[in-house]
């Protein structure tokens, strides 16, 4: 895995805001910092809190579990931190930049540098593989068509589809969807990476298979990764694994140390 | 498309043709799409085709003429109701020193009887001197001679055929004899002139036939003045001129103006040109409607897809851009072919009904600008749709 491609923006994300100062070694800033979040759906009579002041910190190159029954507002959180809806109460601060009052432009920018994997692969049906990639690619600035496509291409063979560059998304099956849909997420070179459920849709083998993958992944680019799931078989790539019940977080006894 | 191999900086910066992409990778709704496209252009293609065309024919004769400069009655409104006006006027551009040559005609309605059912029909009749310039087609000049005997007339075989088979019976070499306004006369001659809107069949004969013909024509009095300049004369200059000398009892066109107000009268005074742009029209909406469902289905059936790129960063203007782009794709690959089967049925068109039915540069872009508006419009409206990618939903 020495060809695969390095995460070249260096430390550009941290502009200030309080506490994202770019890292000094030894004192870490976290990726993700989650200060008294909560959130609420719906209007009126029926508005229904779905978070309640959360607090989570997440350190670069950090594994986070996030588990729970379903409905307890795990994908809520992931949606606040991805920076899909806007924060109503609390502090969202992610990469040093606070997302609470942020403009929709600005949380589009910062979610170039954030890689979602989704339960459905959501891949774009009309694109092969290596095309599906290269959407990710194709958002780093200042490469040449030709260095992203060969990035994708490198992305691809990382997650052991080399050949299967040219193939539609139907002719792949599900594990191989995901592991698409795992690089196109990194091609972008993100330095956190949202994933929600990406083994719900899989067999156990290869969901096995996928989350290994996309740990390791992760680890080589030292990005850190939130991801949500069911899946009591994958529990263990977890260095840290929070529980989550009724909109508030239950930290639950580490699997493998850190703090 | 923008992805189109370009030099430098463009080919840097180059993505994936989503757009592109997109279409032709639904082959079956590309060519529904591109289908609709292309009958609304080639209806919108007939439709201004047949209206151009039919003005074109009203001035078929018109365009014939020898003649830089022309002289009507400022009563004449169209060629169907020609106003007499004094000869001596055009006796008098004659003094004008650019002007080269005159030629009086005569131009009325007479009835012609066909010579095998012995019906009567309206038939245009052009007296001239046999020894004047009329057309520019030089091949009168000859013929033009056998007018010369009284009574002898030129019959154009290009004539409908309620006339009678004046042509046929004429080449077999038989004597056509027919009664005109009530006189008998024999056809000396054919030529090819073509029927118009306002006559259906021609004639030309000499002046002093068409005065038998018409007794109650008044002495001196003609219905069109031709004038010729000389090599190399301004026409707008001496028309300039000539308006100012004579009095204000004839009216002074160049010949493309003679042929725009006999146009002008057909467009405005009929219904014509308003029942054809409608037809036009209804291309046009009917190709929007078709445009319009194609790309809402298709942003309706990528919504999931375009709300994962929203998730990963890609800005709304990008996504409008790649809507934007697959409009303008369908714009130019739908013309192509509505062009194409344009100029075929032009040219059927023309075999069958004898109107002079062409394509042209200007109504070609014009069609390709109302598709264009066609497409983009129908984008721009299927874009709303767009607003529903919300990304926070795929999770």
């Amino acid at each position: 895995m020495a060809a695969l491609p390095s995460n070249g923006n260096g430390t550009e994300q941290g502009d200030g805001n309080g506490n994202g100062a770019s890292s000094p070694p030894g004192a870490v800033a976290p990726m993700v910092d989650l200060q008294e979040l909560c959130h609420w759906y719906g209007e009126g009579e029926m508005r229904r809190q779905v978070l309640q002041r959360v607090d989570l910190r997440i350190h670069p190159g950090e594994v986070v579990l996030l588990t729970g029954p379903s409905g307890c507002g795990k994908t809520t959180l992931l949606t606040l931190v991805g920076g899909l809806r806007q924060v109503q109460q609390g502090r969202v601060t992610v990469m040093g930049k606070a997302l609470e009052g942020s403009s929709r432009r600005r949380r589009q920018q910062l979610r170039r540098h954030i890689g979602m994997i989704f339960q459905g692969h959501n891949l774009l049906r009309c694109l092969t593989a290596e095309q599906n990639v290269q959407m990710g690619s194709d958002l780093l600035p200042g490469l040449s068509y030709r260095a992203r496509r060969d990035q994708a291409r490198e992305w691809l063979r990382a997650v052991g589809l080399g050949d299967h560059l040219g193939k539609l998304p139907h002719d792949l099956s599900g594990g191989q969807k995901q592991r698409v849909a795992i690089a196109r997420a990194l091609a972008a070179h993100p330095k956190l990476l949202l994933a929600d459920e990406p083994t719900a849709a899989l067999d156990s083998r290869s969901g096995r298979e996928v989350v290994d993958l996309l740990k390791r992944l992760a680890r080589e680019q030292s990005c850190a990764v939130l991801m949500v799931t069911h899946d009591p078989r994958i529990l263990d790539v977890a260095d840290r694994l929070v529980e989550m019940e009724d909109g508030r977080l239950r930290v639950a006894p580490p699997l493998l140390a850190t703090s | 498309m923008s992805e189109l191999p370009a030099v430098g900086l463009l080919w840097r910066s180059r993505k994936i043709p989503l757009a592109w992409l997109l279409l032709t990778r639904q082959p079956v709704r590309l060519a529904v799409a591109l289908a609709g496209i292309s009958f609304a252009g080639i209806l919108m293609f007939m439709q201004l085709g047949f209206r151009d065309g039919l003005f074109d024919a009203s001035v078929t004769i018109h365009k014939l003429f020898d003649a830089d400069l022309v002289l009507i009655s400022p009563r004449t409104i169209s060629s169907i109701s020609m106003s007499g006006f004094p000869r001596r006027r055009l006796v008098q551009a004659l003094g004008d020193p650019e002007v080269k040559g005159i030629t009086p005609v005569n131009w009325n309605f007479l009835l012609w009887r066909n010579p095998q059912n012995k019906s009567t029909r309206s038939i245009l009749a052009i007296g001239f001197e046999p020894n004047d310039p009329l057309f520019l087609d030089p091949s009168l000049k000859a013929k033009a001679q056998l007018l010369t005997q009284r009574d002898r007339v030129l019959f154009d075989e290009l004539s409908r055929d309620e006339f009678g088979p004046v042509a046929t019976w004429f080449r077999e070499g038989r004597t056509v004899e027919s009664e005109v306004g009530g006189k008998r006369v024999r056809v000396a001659g054919l030529v090819g002139l073509g029927p118009s809107f306002g006559a259906d069949g021609n004639l030309i004969t000499s002046r002093e036939t068409f005065l038998r013909l018409l007794p109650d024509t008044p002495a001196g009095s003609i219905e069109l003045g031709l004038i010729r300049l000389s090599p190399g004369a301004d026409p707008a200059v001496v028309q300039q001129r000539l308006r100012n000398q004579l009095p204000k009892d004839v009216t002074v066109f160049t010949k493309k103006e003679f042929e725009e107000s006999e146009k002008d009268y057909w467009r405005s005074s009929t219904a014509i040109g308003f029942i054809f742009t409608l037809g036009a029209g209804m291309g046009f909406v009917v190709g929007c409607v078709i445009v319009y469902q194609i790309l809402y289905s298709d942003v309706s059936d990528h919504l999931p897809e375009y709300a994962t790129l929203m998730a990963m960063g890609y800005p709304l203007t990008a996504l409008l851009g790649v809507v934007g782009r697959e409009g303008l794709l369908l714009a130019m690959l739908g013309y192509l072919p509505a062009y194409g089967v344009g100029q075929g049925l032009y040219a059927l068109v023309r075999s069958a009904t004898k109107l002079p039915v062409e394509m042209n540069s200007t109504r070609a872009l014009v069609v390709f600008s109302m598709i264009l508006v066609m497409c983009m419009g129908s984008a721009a409206m299927a874009m709303r749709r767009l607003a529903d990618a919300d990304p926070a939903e795929i999770f």
